[in-house]
């Protein structure tokens, strides 16, 4: 019960982040410009990779919150399957294309960090395959929201797509490294970077989130009022003039 | 403007569904057809629109049309041709536009005409049944053809659109025009000639 | 004229609205081309060889998507009978309904093309004759798929189907579109002009056959 009881309901939704939503905005905008300082007039570039670094405070980011924003929409997909949850409809549907835009921004990233680091764009490498395939899986959520009119009934559609790629997920990634391994292992928790790379890393995953958070929330206030306005359109239709 | 058809014969699968179909059809003059489920009223009415090839016999006017008799009909139809991601204006301007005929009116008032103005920007998916049907009739406005071939035209219809499209037909037969109507139902307009299909008992 | 334009226009506003658009016909274009590398192994150089033929293959089979429901659709919902009634020679109405989902679903493969490239390791020279091939040749591509689907207008089934009767027809296409690529990728780069000239050959024919077999088939299927 408590705080998810009380945010279940649309209308209290709209005025709860209707007041969060511009704390979110701000706080996105100053981290990335605080971020964007720090990675650029305020750190060196790097001995061995030179200038190309600087995309260390982009990629993984984008990466992370493309991840990040699976895992909220399996947990959404839970709550349409199993509560019925109104909200987690409206959640996994607002959250899909911007999931697609961190991975897009990940994938062209990465491949930008790719050619002068490997020589070329792309290697079909366990992390890079895994990561288009997450791509994808984003695109065809969109597709099923787009296809299938009846919202409610795309929800569940979505949903039992979203939970079966949960489970397949980490399948695929382990599988994937089977068949091929070249990205560079994940560096920040091993303590592996060199520690002025860090606050600009973190300055920006924090204006990633924060970004991520007040799209998140935008688009799920734009799609409760859709919504309200297209009921209104049917009843208004259906009373004769 | 006559439209006669004479000799008109329909097999489908096998099955002989009428033969030796004639009429005969002058300005201003409304032919009713009846008859049982399966008599081959609408088969008839596809025939005449040019959808369907007769078995035998022919359609013709007189005197002869300047281009294929059928972009002189109106048809329609048990589906009303409305496509339902489109808006009821986009569907409207659509006919029209592939209509490819001057003198109707305009969309609006069509619309106007069949109590729908207030839907005009609505997707068509989001209307009734109804509506749809009376969105089609507006078509019969919005491009001017003087042969409406209409296939149970009240269906879906409640009592007063019912009355309003007698109106409409009513005023098609006094501006000149020939309507060919399959129906069970009672017509809301005098019939002039009527045309009993199947050997009803 | 005016007509044909309309039924374009509305061909493609129907396809963004209740289809997503190009939005499956590319998901699938780049699952085609994702999944092969799993199949051959992740060899670039060997990739980058065969990638101009996956990528024909991938738009081949993204091209026959949807053209199953294309006159179905507007068989189900009337619109059918009112296109053949609408003062257009059919010919011409399944040359706009073509060339309509050409632009909502073929176009938008063709811009994707060299960004599928990059997963193949593809030259920047290949990837400029892959794309005007593909722009020279998807139109055939779909033209030829438009007869499948008014056929499934008189046999009523759905899916798969179109595909079986299509693709044989389908193969000189993909034959002179993958032979003009690989004379730039694997040279002789003057043995180029010849399959390309076919190519473009074979989309005028596919101009003129499409339509007047559609048409043919529509009007074969009419009930």
């Amino acid at each position: 019960m408590g705080i998810t009881t009380t945010l279940a309901n649309p209308t209290r939704f709209m005025s709860y982040s209707g007041k969060i939503l511009p704390v979110t905005w701000i706080l996105a905008l100053v981290l990335i410009v605080a971020g964007l300082y720090y990675a650029f007039p305020g750190s060196p570039p790097d001995y061995q990779m030179g200038e190309v670094v600087r995309l260390m405070y982009v990629h993984p980011q984008a990466a992370w919150l493309a991840m990040l924003t699976y895992v909220l929409m399996a947990v959404a997909a839970l709550g349409t399957i199993i509560w019925r949850h109104p909200l987690a409809d409206v959640l996994q549907k607002a959250a899909a294309p911007i999931g697609a835009a961190f991975a897009l921004l990940g994938l062209v990233t990465g491949m930008l960090w790719g050619q002068p680091t490997w020589g070329t764009y792309w290697v079909w490498d366990a992390r890079l395959t895994s990561f288009l395939i997450l791509f994808i899986m984003f695109l065809g959520l969109i597709a099923i929201w787009a296809t299938v009119e009846d919202p409610g009934r795309a929800a569940r559609i979505a949903a039992i797509l979203t939970l079966v790629g949960a489970v397949n997920l980490p399948i695929i990634y382990f599988s994937v490294q089977i068949w091929s391994t070249l990205h560079q292992p994940q560096g920040v928790l091993q303590g592996q970077t060199d520690a002025h790379f860090l606050p600009p890393m973190f300055l920006m995953l924090g204006g990633y989130t924060f970004l991520f958070i007040s799209i998140l929330l935008l688009r799920m206030r734009t799609e409760i009022l859709g919504r309200r306005v297209r009921s209104m359109q049917l009843t208004s239709v259906g009373a004769e003039a | 403007m006559r439209l006669t058809g004479s000799g008109l014969a329909s097999e489908r699968g096998g099955r002989l569904i009428f033969e030796d179909v004639g009429f005969d059809l002058s300005d201003g003059e409304l032919l009713a057809i009846t008859g049982p489920n399966g008599a081959g009223k609408s088969t008839l009415l596809r025939i005449v629109a040019g959808l369907l090839p007769a078995t035998e016999g022919r359609v013709a006017a007189t005197p002869e049309t300047d281009g294929p008799l059928n972009t002189f009909m109106h048809y329609l139809g048990h589906r009303d041709g409305l496509k339902a991601a489109l808006t009821v204006r986009e569907n409207l301007d659509f006919w029209q536009k592939t209509a490819d005929s001057d003198g109707g009116i305009a969309p609006l008032d069509a619309l106007e005409r069949v109590r729908l103005l207030h839907a005009v920007d609505m997707p068509a998916a989001y209307l009734s049944a109804g509506m749809r049907r009376r969105v089609a009739i507006a078509r019969l406005l919005v491009v001017r053809r003087p042969i409406w071939l209409l296939d149970e035209p009240t269906s879906a219809l409640d009592a007063r659109s019912e009355g309003e499209l007698g109106e409409l037909i009513a005023g098609h037969l006094a501006g000149g025009g020939l309507v060919l109507a399959a129906t069970h139902l009672k017509l809301p307009v005098p019939i002039t000639k009527s045309l009993v299909l199947g050997n009803a008992a | 004229m005016k007509a044909f334009l309309a039924i374009v226009r509305q061909t493609i506003t129907v396809s963004f609205r209740s289809g997503g658009g190009p939005l499956v016909g590319l998901i699938f274009f780049l699952s085609v081309v994702i999944v092969v590398p799993f199949g051959v192994g992740p060899d670039l150089n060997l990739l980058s060889r065969i990638g101009p033929a996956i990528i024909w293959i991938g738009a081949l089979l993204a091209t026959l998507l949807g053209l199953d429901r294309l006159f179905q659709d507007d068989r189900d919902d009337g619109s059918l009978d009112q296109l053949q009634m609408a003062g257009l020679p059919l010919e011409f109405v399944v040359l706009a309904k073509a060339a309509g989902h050409w632009i909502a679903t073929g176009l938008p493969l063709v811009i994707a093309a060299p960004v599928f490239g990059l997963f193949l390791n593809l030259s920047t020279a290949a990837m400029g004759v892959l794309v005007l091939t593909l722009l020279v040749g998807t139109p055939a591509l779909t033209l030829i798929g438009v007869i499948g689907g008014a056929l499934m207008v008189a046999i009523r089934r759905g899916g798969m189907l179109v595909a079986v009767l299509v693709l044989p027809f389908a193969i000189p296409v993909l034959i002179f579109g993958v032979l003009a690529v690989s004379a730039i990728v694997v040279g002789p780069a003057d043995s180029f002009g010849l399959p390309f000239m076919l190519l473009c050959a074979t989309t005028l024919l596919a101009i003129v056959v499409g339509p007047v077999a559609g048409a043919g088939a529509i009007r074969a299927g009419r009930e």
